[in-house]
């Protein structure tokens, strides 16, 4: 429930859902479904998801993205997900972290996706301060030049969700599935 | 641009006898960054005041277009599934996104003027 007084504090009060090993479609069908239909601000940690399952963004072409033959050999499941952004396997050593807010939850955010990523990236600063060097690289969040998480937003016309699959642990093998994008920062 | 009226969501249409042509604006373009991907409706299909009919995608964010005015949509741009930047480099000329035949003529006095909508742009900027 909302607390109207916590409007005047500056940060957003959210309810948080943790969730471990949730299918990655069932946390998919959640985050649309509290995006469009609630009014409140949530925050979402998803500790792994169960089988290796492939998640493209909404434009992702699985011709260009996808070793398909593999994929089909050994039935990766492949899900579209309603946010933007590129593909990524996800497995149970992945941690998954959402926001979805009203577009008032955050003073003075304009709801356009440079400013919601740059807020995104500023709260995870203060998670991973001290642990690496942390930034945000070209809209990827990156230890150094090594990107280790992807994220991905949806904008709608009152409210947005960020989401992120961070790389806690990863099967080298899965990557395999995936090709690289024709389009991608020079850094990496 | 004169001749047009204006969402607070940011969406443009020009009403031109039985069609209306809607887009998104200079000021929603420029805040969204470059367009890689359009999603729009078949036509054929309704459109409603104030809810969504669509979606860009630009740096790795769907966003939600919504419609200013309601009606039955008549044409969808075509080249924008092609080229998407259209919507960056001519917002209110070739980038056009959907073209309407209003149902309630009416909502088209709900909306902004040019200056009215420019004010709005500005307030909305400087506040954040």
């Amino acid at each position: 429930m909302l607390i109207p007084q916590t409007k005047n504090i500056g940060l957003p009060l959210m309810n948080l859902m943790r969730f471990k090993g949730l299918p990655i479609l069932q946390q998919l069908h959640i985050e649309e479904q509290l995006l469009r239909t609630s009014s409140e601000n949530w925050c979402i940690v998803n500790d792994g998801t169960n089988d290796p399952t492939i998640v493209m963004g909404v434009s992702g072409k699985p011709a260009e993205l996808l070793e398909i033959e593999s994929v089909l050999d050994d039935q990766v499941p492949v899900i579209r997900r309603f946010t933007g952004g590129g593909t990524v396997i996800v497995d149970h050593g992945t941690v998954f972290v959402t926001f979805i807010c009203n577009k008032e939850a955050v003073p003075n955010l304009q709801p356009y996706p440079r400013p919601i990523m740059s807020w995104s990236s500023s709260l995870y600063s203060k998670v991973f301060q001290g642990i690496g060097d942390f930034h945000l690289r070209e809209n990827d969040y990156v230890f150094g030049n090594h990107k280790f998480g992807g994220n991905a937003q949806s904008i709608t016309k009152n409210r947005w969700i960020h989401h992120t699959s961070f790389l806690w642990d990863f099967n080298v093998q899965n990557m395999s599935y995936l090709k690289h994008p024709k389009r991608a920062p020079a850094y990496r | 641009m004169d001749g047009l009226k204006y969402a607070n969501s940011h969406e443009w249409v020009k009403h031109e006898g039985p069609v209306a042509t809607i887009g998104i604006t200079d000021h929603a373009q420029d805040h969204l960054g470059e367009v890689v991907f359009v999603e729009l409706p078949e036509p054929g299909g309704s459109v409603s005041q104030g809810k969504g009919f669509g979606a860009v995608e630009s740096v790795k964010a769907t966003s939600d277009i919504n419609s200013p005015i309601s009606g039955e949509v008549v044409e969808v741009n075509s080249k924008l599934s092609e080229t998407p930047g259209l919507i960056n480099s001519s917002p209110y000329e070739d980038g056009w996104m959907i073209k309407v035949k209003p149902s309630s003529p009416s909502e088209l006095e709900s909306l902004m003027g040019p200056k009215e909508y420019t004010k709005f742009c500005e307030e909305e900027d400087a506040s954040h």
